[in-house]
C-alpha cells in the first residue's frame, strides 16, 4: 500500500439512466477541494461518460461535461481507462472528451496498488 | 482498523442496506472502529423518520439508531440528496418553508465534505448500493 494518502475513484456507471456517474464525481470533486490526491478510474459502461458531444436535454437530464471539464481546477488530471473496455465498445482515446491513460486490464492491479484507498461506485 | 461506510442503497428496496448495517454491527463487534457512515444518494430516506415498516421487518432506522447509541457512531446524511428527496430538519424546513420536518434522531444532515474528510482519515471505505443494488 503506498504511504501517502491517494485516492482511486472507479466509476463503472453510464452518464445517464442513475444518478450514479453525477454522484461519484461529485465526491470527486468534493475530495479535490479538500486537496485530496485523486485519480479516476472509468471502467465498463463508465467509458460513456467521457464521450463528447453529450446532449441529454433531450431526456431532460442535465450535462455531465461541466463536471468533467472542471476536474483539471480541482487538480485532478489522472484519469485512467482500461483497454478492453474500450475496444469491447470500439472506442478509441480519440474519441474521448477528456485526455486520458489507457491501461491494460492485467495492469489494474498495479493501478490499485498505487493508491491507499480505492472507492469503486 | 478505522472503517468509513458510504451507503446508496434504497433503503426498502435493496438488499445492500440490510447488508451495510450487518457490516457495520460486525466491523464494531470485532474490534475496528467505524469512524462516519454517510448515508448518500437514496440511502438519505433511511433517515425519514416517518419511515413505518412491517413490525416482522428489520427496522433499519432502528437498527441504525441503537447502533449509534451504544458506538456514538457518526451517521451523516447527505444534504443535497437529503433536501431533494424530502428528507429534512428543523432548519432546512424552515428554509424552503416545508410543514414539516422529518431527519430521524441519530442523524445528521451535512455536506459531501463530510465523506472528503472521512476518505481522508480513514483506512478502509466500503461502499454499499446504489444502482445495481
Amino acid at each position: 500500500m503506498a504511504d501517502k494518502k491517494s485516492v482511486l475513484l472507479v466509476n463503472r456507471h453510464p452518464p445517464y439512466g442513475s444518478n450514479m456517474a453525477r454522484d461519484t464525481l461529485d465526491v470527486a470533486l468534493t475530495c479535490g477541494i479538500f486537496d485530496l490526491p485523486i485519480s479516476l478510474l472509468f471502467l465498463g459502461d463508465g467509458l460513456y461518460q467521457l464521450l463528447d458531444s453529450q446532449n441529454p436535454k433531450s431526456i431532460e437530464q442535465k450535462s455531465l461535461q461541466a463536471m468533467l471539464s472542471a476536474l483539471p481546477m480541482y487538480d485532478i488530471d489522472q484519469l485512467y481507462v482500461c483497454a478492453e473496455d474500450l475496444a469491447e465498445r470500439d472506442l478509441t482515446p480519440a474519441a474521448l472528451y477528456a485526455e486520458v491513460k489507457v491501461v491494460d486490464a492485467a495492469r489494474l492491479p498495479e493501478l490499485f496498488q498505487q493508491h491507499s484507498t480505492v472507492l469503486t461506485f | 482498523m478505522r472503517f468509513t461506510l458510504v451507503i446508496q442503497s434504497s433503503p426498502y428496496s435493496q438488499q445492500s442496506a440490510t447488508t451495510a448495517l450487518r457490516f457495520c454491527k460486525q466491523v464494531l463487534a470485532q474490534g475496528h472502529e467505524v469512524y462516519r457512515v454517510f448515508f448518500y444518494g437514496d440511502a438519505v430516506l433511511t433517515a425519514n423518520d416517518f419511515n413505518a415498516p412491517a413490525v416482522d421487518e428489520t427496522g433499519l432506522l432502528k437498527g441504525w439508531q441503537a447502533l449509534q447509541q451504544t458506538h456514538q457512531l457518526d451517521l451523516v446524511v447527505c444534504i443535497a440528496a437529503a433536501v431533494r428527496r424530502g428528507v429534512l430538519n428543523e432548519h432546512e424546513a424552515g428554509r424552503y418553508e416545508k410543514k414539516g420536518f422529518n431527519l430521524a434522531a441519530g442523524f445528521e444532515l451535512s455536506g459531501l465534505g463530510q465523506l472528503a474528510e472521512a476518505i481522508a482519515c480513514s483506512d478502509r471505505v466500503i461502499r454499499f448500493g446504489g444502482a445495481h443494488g
